[in-house]
């Protein structure tokens, strides 16, 4: 076994929750890939016949107002909301690296025009910008995925500037500079690889918000249409029936939600702890 | 106080380019959104010729410094379009229904504040007790509760399995008249005209989203106020104010508390753009009339002045809100006026 398992499996043993949430992870991967797979009804067959059945044998998370089997809708479903989470996270993880890394590398002007965009993003409360965006630019999934990673950019650039801005002079950057390297490639080899760590931190942390905020647009109506099966739609079309008591419809997607971002979270602090012991809660 | 006053005028100063930004940035999704405006107002039946003498009129064929110079007119006297719903100016209309939105939020965070702060000095003074776990568990379990779902879920148990909470409709069942209206907020008129059973009904209404709001900011209070009193209570000038003697409460309160919060007032400004989002789905699930279900409603029926004024109106508070903050902190770390 290589030095690095070793390490990983030592950190995992150490920790068990942390342990538990790259299961979980684990998990959340193997449904969005092999989710229509393992599905036992087709998400989309509605029966009215059998509607608004409470949780049963042939149907575990019983069956919504147009006889839907709410398991497979629960399972399919996976793949939209980690495809949204995963690709906003992405984006705004390598446009705001690459910004938050120019900015701290050069400062000046650049730094300043760079602060200026990222605190304009932050001017508004970040849902509401969310909103905004989805309404401008049309009610798509795409769009959810654009506005997704707009409001989550400052948080990538923010940390990229302060985490290259500390080691703009460190030794290895000097040695680098003064064996000839350009500057693009002293970003690109020795500071990005640098700052990755704390950076993964967050990513980890901000899957979570970005599933969440995409789940609480589609709630309003915006991005997913139904009968699309997405969990946040599936919540709000389970809304409708919670005053009536049919509690299934909206409880099993929102359970589902609600430990995929508790799991981003676990594996977010998971993370920090075995980066930087220091920062323990 | 001089000193203070200068304080004050140089935050304002410091918020003008986030007003700026704002306004800037609300103009270019307003020309962004799908749609032509002056198609939609001459009506299906209008030939070309009308729809382009509705947009001159409208100023759209005009390049877009000038419409922005229009737009800025319009906001300063504050005119935000019309809304096609409701046929109403939107600035009236998010006037009438920002109360019931400040009223729930105002709540929320009352509540919230009420809870994290205690619990947080309990679990950065008893480390590894209970009272620290379930401080823990708390601050990460509360950040993953999907905020619409938390609502439904409350709305579940305490209205359909225990019956003691109204149904989820609005600021008050259908049997009560709303107060005299005098600052909007329906707790405060209806207890200044002594309508004690409109206050009762009004706040019926209430506890369940105020609770959810408040679920939700705890988690961030609470892990802060945690973290940052526990490196207060291990510092030199606490470890001296206990040797001199001083009684566990002024240790704790004086010297320690008003140290701690200072980092708890700086995340406040986080706090509150997560809870104003939040309030949008809050009104939602509880059907509550504010601005976020006006600006929902519209949004699903394609009405685009009342969302670009919801936006608006909303960034322009969290501008104020953080200004706030700035002040408060400047008022409560004395260090930051003498720089000032």
């Amino acid at each position: 076994m290589s030095p690095a398992l070793r390490h990983m499996r030592y950190v995992l043993a150490e920790n068990p929750v942390t342990a538990g949430a790259f299961v979980g992870f684990a998990l959340l991967i193997a449904l969005a890939l092999f989710g229509p797979m393992i599905a036992p009804f087709d998400p989309l067959a509605s029966d009215t016949d059998i509607a608004l059945q409470p949780p049963s044998l042939a149907h575990w998370f019983g069956t919504d107002h147009l006889g839907r089997d709410i398991l497979s809708r629960v399972i399919v479903a996976a793949r939209l909301d980690m495809q949204i989470a995963l690709a906003a996270v992405a984006l705004s993880f390598v446009f705001g690296s690459l910004l938050g890394v120019l900015a701290g590398w050069y400062g000046g002007g650049i730094d300043r025009a760079i602060g200026r965009v990222v605190d304009t993003i932050m001017a508004f409360p970040l849902f509401v910008l969310a909103m905004g965006i989805v309404a401008a630019l049309g009610n798509t999934v795409g769009n959810i995925i654009y506005a997704t990673a707009i409001i989550n950019l400052p948080f990538y650039a923010r940390m990229a500037r302060a985490e290259t801005n500390a080691r703009r002079d460190a030794g290895f950057v000097e040695a680098a500079r003064l064996s000839g390297n350009s500057d693009a490639r002293i970003l690109a080899a020795q500071v990005f690889p640098n700052i990755l760590p704390p950076m993964m931190v967050q990513v980890s942390l901000n899957l979570g918000y970005a599933i969440l905020n995409a789940a609480g647009l589609s709630f309003i109506g915006l991005g997913v249409r139904p009968p699309t099966p997405e969990w946040g739609i599936m919540v709000a079309e389970g809304a409708t029936y919670i005053v009536s008591g049919e509690w299934w419809i909206a409880l099993f997607p929102g359970l589902v939600l609600m430990a995929a971002v508790f799991c981003f979270n676990l594996l977010g602090d998971g993370l920090r702890d075995i980066i930087d012991p220091r920062r323990r809660t | 106080m001089p000193v203070l006053v200068s304080l004050v005028l140089r935050r304002l100063l410091g918020a003008l380019p986030s007003i700026a930004a704002v306004v800037v940035v609300t103009f270019v999704l307003t020309r962004a959104l799908p749609g032509d405006p002056a198609a939609y107002f001459a009506g299906p039946a209008a030939d070309a010729q009308s729809v382009e003498e509705i947009r001159r009129k409208l100023g759209l064929d005009k390049p877009l410094p000038v419409q922005f110079l229009a737009y800025l007119g319009d906001l300063a006297q504050g005119e935000m379009g019309t809304s096609l719903i409701t046929g109403q100016p939107v600035s009236a209309d998010i006037l009438a229904r920002l109360p019931a939105s400040v009223e729930l939020t105002l709540c929320g965070l009352a509540l919230a504040l009420a809870v994290s702060l205690p619990l947080g000095v309990a679990a950065a003074t008893r480390p590894g007790s209970w009272v620290d776990h379930m401080a823990r568990v708390i601050s990460t379990a509360g950040v993953s509760l999907p905020v619409f779902f938390t609502g439904l879920l409350l709305v579940y148990i305490f209205y359909y399995l225990l019956g003691w909470a109204p149904a989820p409709m609005g600021r008050l069942d259908l049997f009560a008249s709303a107060p005299t209206t005098i600052t909007g907020f329906y707790l405060v008129d209806s207890l200044i005209t002594g309508q004690f059973a409109t206050f009762r009904a009004a706040a019926a209404q209430l506890v369940l989203p105020a609770l959810t709001l408040g679920l939700f900011a705890l988690a961030p209070l609470t892990r802060m106020t945690r973290a940052s009193m526990l490196g207060v209570l291990g510092s030199d000038f606490i470890r001296t104010a206990r040797a001199g003697g001083l009684s566990r409460g002024t240790v704790l309160v004086t010297y320690a508390l008003r140290n701690a919060l200072l980092p708890v007032v700086t995340t406040l400004g986080m706090v509150f753009s997560f809870l104003l989002g939040a309030n949008v789905l809050v009104e939602k699930v509880f059907a509550w009339p504010g601005i976020g279900s006006y600006a929902i409603e519209a949004l699903v029926a394609s009405d685009y002045a009342p969302v670009q004024g919801f936006i608006l109106t909303m960034a322009i508070m969290y501008v104020g809100l953080n200004l706030m903050i700035d002040i408060l902190y400047g008022l409560i770390d004395p260090r930051v006026r003498i720089e000032a």
